[in-house]
């Protein structure tokens, strides 16, 4: 075996190994690194990511974390995990069961063992199972030695013992330091077992440490712990075997991993740039949509504003208010925060203002899950204010798809002068995949024009003059009843817009009651007009197919690979995922009325479900889960041969 | 020397084909009809001023202003002038709201906005009452106000706009009065030059359900005794022979006869460009019979406005890294190419 980059350099060596391991090819693994909150678990899996999707292959993730930021060490709500799922073939979801785990302590094998597939190689920090961890942990009796993890390929490593040997010589001195490069003597084994080469993290931790020389020491632990795990694989026979998995046959181009935040951030960048226009980006700190807000804080080279509000209502008052200026209006929450916003976008759906609104869903209701994954929102993005008030609403698929619904929302709300949901979740927000930069020239035209000059010609009302000639009509309707946008500053459009009902075409306030009725007929069918400008749903699977799978965001991985497997064992299945909700595409009803039934698996009681039976009279059933976490491939594949039997 | 015009507005410029729908002898009119008096003088175009309001009588205002306006929600008026501000750097942004709307559903935004110091001119219409609700009492009601909800007279302590808004280390603060037209006016002009967030506490009458309560600040024969004149650089004196006057004591405010308690020399004279909030923070508390209350600019300081910082902030990045475009947005640490 050739040796990796970098790893050449001597460490303190166990004795050599005597018979070389044996190398098996598989074309998917899915590993999970699980340990204390303060064990760096994230960063070795983000590491381990970063160097699969560098060396070729398709990758998926998934990050579980505890909602305490720092949960007593040692105990099972501390245990923090990531799942990454890398392939030689493309993937769409991080993973159901667990090729191969790493736990740092007993915590962590107790909260995720039952993840593990039986047969699955189990490393183990074997140095923190004394009496006082499994207490932490609630074990009576050391799970190392009472037999109970026979079904497993168990690799028992003093990793804690070999790290601080292997850094005594760094500059490191406290055992506390030492200790904290655990995660990376353990990344190191395992960058062994699947023959992956050690230069992109010995990079980053160059990157990251190797500019002030107080850190040098971090530096050059770090770069110990990380070799030494290396070559402890490669010396000591205790690792049966290492694995390979092969490049996946990508796309060409050029590619960056992206998380579903992060992708939203940049997609809200792309479509202010492609507009020609400041995006004004408001929101609170809420789980786990903060990190949008702090990505587009450090963008401001970019024409971008943030303000961090003092409220959930306020971050929406002010990204209505940059609306009514000409910018990019956009807010960003989770489900409690919409809950809060609620009457400003009813605001924004009588002003008919462009706002953009991302809700990161997590669990609910109230506090509920701050960390877990749900798409329980939904029902709220379309029914949740008082009165009759449509809004357009928007679900990414995946984390890359966050950057085109990102940039579609911008395009929609300004097009049709409305707000715009995105509804992403936890599970988009946080996991990652690899992103093709997109070809800036085939991104869709954002064309936006402000009027400079009145728009009546004094016939609004009468065909022999009303009075109105030379003045502007704030609701003057375009052929999709779209509005037009003058903005302040505009000489000669003077005009008032509020949250009293108005007249149509003029904006005055009105309160006549076949008036009321027109203006909310209008508002809807000025939303159903969005029809007119989305794709219409792609259906996958062959024609004679009796059963459809139809989704809606965060579970298109699971649901596309559960349809696919059950498609390549011959079964009738089809599957379609919306990405406009509201409205949806024009040919969904014919879609649904194709098949004899309908699936529709949700992670929710059953909200997509209830849409489709209410507006399409189709016995639509629902394949629900209100776990907090995804759905497992298998659990749909089941589903699946359940309707087909 | 070539003089740039300014551009000069009527009255009737800034009018719109609204009928106000005020009651008829609200304070409101007043305050409307000076509105456009001061904004006439102050050089800017109608098309380049705002009114954003919440919800109440004194948020109708947008909606009889021939300008830009926004007639928003309840309370929540600070946040979208603050959006609108973000959009637009040189627009003259007035924000109309009341002591229900700003104090009391609004009160975090109001706090919130002036701590910014977002060029902002906000006019807080204190009646003392829900007007347009039909009277309940409101945060500002003094003590033993009797209204529907408040049968026995109101149990709160009454909050006072002008100690709130400094507090919040607003930058401009003033206090007028509806029909005292002249001074009002003149402090509508004052806040119009400042920079920053301006708050401007205006009495006003609500003729149906509170009316009277500030009459000892309006009635000709007594209003003298009962109010003080702020005017910068100025000694304190008030009262209808101009003899009476403020002196500091220890950290209290005392009323003292000028002549017989103490000379001229020994009283407060006032600075509204003092850097310490303080005593104009003791001026604040300042409420009869004991006191005078105090009407005029307690403070006008220059201090940096948040979208001025958040201009810096992008002009640093931009000189550092160079102005952002489509093209670098996607760089990332770890790009890789598959051929």
């Amino acid at each position: 075996m050739t040796p990796p980059a970098g790893a050449g350099v001597a460490e303190p060596k166990s004795a050599a190994r005597t018979t070389p391991a044996t190398s098996v090819e598989v074309d998917s693994v899915t590993i999970r690194f699980a340990g204390d909150s303060g064990d760096g678990m994230q960063l070795a899996g983000t590491q381990f990511t970063n160097t699969s999707a560098l060396f070729g292959n398709d990758i998926a993730t998934f990050p579980d974390f505890p909602a305490e930021i720092r949960a007593p060490a040692g105990t099972l709500a501390g245990v923090s995990g990531f799942q990454v799922h890398f392939s030689s073939r493309e993937v769409h979801t991080p993973g159901d069961v667990l090729d191969a785990l790493v736990v740092m302590n007993p915590a962590a094998l107790k909260t995720n063992l039952k993840d593990l597939k039986d047969g699955g190689v189990l490393i183990v920090n074997s140095d923190a199972f004394e009496d006082n961890d499994l207490k932490k942990a609630k074990y009576t009796v050391n799970p190392l030695e009472d037999g109970s993890l026979k079904g497993y390929k168990v690799v028992r490593v003093p990793v804690t013992k070999l790290t601080r040997e292997s850094v005594k010589e760094s500059g490191l001195t406290s055992p506390r330091d030492q200790d904290r490069c655990k995660n990376f003597f353990a990344l190191g084994l395992v960058y062994w077992m699947f023959e992956r080469p050690l230069d992109t993290t010995l990079k980053w931790i160059k990157d990251k440490f190797g500019k002030k020389p107080e850190h040098l020491p971090v530096l050059e632990a770090n770069t110990r712990a990380l070799k030494a795990g290396y070559n402890y694989g490669d010396t000591v026979e205790v690792m049966p075997v290492h694995y390979k998995v092969a490049k996946a046959p990508i796309e060409p181009g050029t590619y960056r991993k992206i998380t579903g935040n992060e992708a939203l951030a940049l997609g809200l960048v792309a479509a202010a740039h492609a507009a020609g226009k400041t995006l004004v980006y408001s929101g609170y700190p809420i789980t786990p949509a903060s990190s949008v807000l702090e990505q587009l804080a450090d963008m401001k080279r970019h024409g971008v504003k943030t303000l961090q509000a003092e409220d959930e209502i306020a971050a929406c008052g002010v990204a209505i208010g940059a609306s009514f200026g000409g910018a990019i209006g956009v807010t960003g929450t989770s489900g409690p925060g919409i809950c809060l916003k609620s009457e400003a976008i009813g605001l924004a759906i009588m002003t008919e203002l462009p706002l953009v609104i991302l809700d990161i869903q997590r669990g609910g209701p109230s506090t509920g899950l701050p960390t877990k994954t749900e798409q329980a929102d939904l029902l709220q993005a379309m029914f949740g204010r008082n009165g009759e008030s449509p809004a357009a609403i928007l679900a990414p698929q995946s984390p890359a798809d966050c950057f085109d619904i990102a940039y579609e929302a911008v395009r929609i709300a300004t097009r049709f002068m409305c707000p715009v949901f995105v509804l992403s979740d936890g599970y988009l927000a946080n996991g990652s995949e690899p992103w093709k930069l997109p070809d800036v020239s085939k991104l869709a035209k954002i064309e936006i024009t402000h009027p400079t000059e009145p728009n009546s010609d004094g016939t609004q009302f009468h065909e022999n003059g009303d009075g109105t000639k030379g003045k502007y009509l704030p609701y003057k309707r375009d052929e999709y009843l779209s509005r037009p946008w003058a903005i302040p500053g505009t000489p000669g459009l003077e005009h008032r817009l509020g949250g009293i009902e108005k007249q149509d075409t003029t904006g005055n306030i009105n309160y006549e009651p076949a008036n009321h009725e027109h203006m909310i007929h209008t508002r809807w069918k000025k939303i159903e007009n969005i029809a007119h400008v989305i794709p219409e749903l792609a259906v996958h699977g062959p024609a004679d197919a009796e059963l459809l799978l139809i989704g809606w965001g965060g579970t298109y991985g699971s649901i596309r690979a559960a349809c696919e497997r059950a498609q390549k064992q011959g079964k009738k299945v089809a599957w379609a995922h919306l990405r406009h909700l509201n409205p949806m595409p024009k040919n969904t009803e014919a879609v649904l009325k194709r098949y004899k039934q309908v699936l529709v698996p949700e992670l929710n009681s059953g909200q997509l479900c209830w849409l489709l039976r209410a507006r399409y009279l189709v016995p639509a059933e629902g394949l629900n889960k209100v776990q907090g976490r995804p759905f497992l491939v298998s659990e749909i594949e089941a589903a699946i041969a359940e309707k087909l039997k | 020397m070539a003089a740039t015009a300014l551009p000069t507005l009527t009255a009737k410029d800034l009018t719109t084909d609204q009928e106000v729908r005020w009651c008829p002898g609200c304070g409101d009119y007043s305050i409307l009809a000076q509105m456009k008096k001061a904004l006439s003088t102050v050089g800017v175009p109608k098309e380049k001023m705002a009114f954003v309001s919440g919800i109440g009588c004194s948020s109708r205002f947008p909606y009889y202003m021939n300008t830009y306006g926004f007639h928003t929600i309840h309370g929540r008026a600070p946040t979208f002038a603050t959006g609108l501000r973000l959009a637009q750097p040189d627009l003259q942004i007035w924000l109309v709201t009341g002591d229900g709307d700003g104090l009391s559903i609004g009160g975090n935004h109001l706090m919130h906005v002036l701590r910014r110091n977002v060029d902002i001119k906000i006019l807080l219409f204190n009646n003392e009452i829900y007007g347009l609700t039909k009277g309940q009492y409101s945060p500002t009601s003094r003590m033993g106000t009797k209204t529907k909800t408040s049968p026995q007279g109101s149990m709160e302590q009454p909050a006072r706009p002008l100690t709130v808004a400094l507090a919040a280390e607003a930058t401009f603060v003033a206090r007028t009065i509806d029909v005292d037209v002249q001074h009002l006016t003149g402090i509508l002009q004052k806040a119009a030059a400042h920079k920053g967030t301006a708050f401007v506490e205006i009495y006003q009458n609500c003729k149906i359900f509170n009316d009277g309560v500030f009459e000892y600040a309006t009635d000709k024969s007594v209003k003298a005794d009962n109010l003080l004149y702020l005017e910068h650089g100025k000694p304190m004196i008030f009262g209808k022979d101009r003899t009476k006057g403020i002196r500091l004591n220890g950290l209290r405010p005392e009323v003292v006869q000028v002549g017989k308690d103490c000379g001229v020399d020994d009283l407060l004279i006032h600075d509204e460009t003092t850097e310490d909030p303080t005593l104009a923070t003791l001026l604040s508390r300042m409420v009869g019979p004991d006191f005078p209350e105090v009407v005029g600019v307690y403070r006008s300081v220059r201090k940096p406005c948040y979208e001025e910082l958040l201009q810096k902030a992008a002009d640093a990045e931009i000189a550092k890294k160079g102005k952002g475009t489509m093209a670098d947005l996607f760089k990332a640490e770890d790009i890789w190419t598959v051929s």
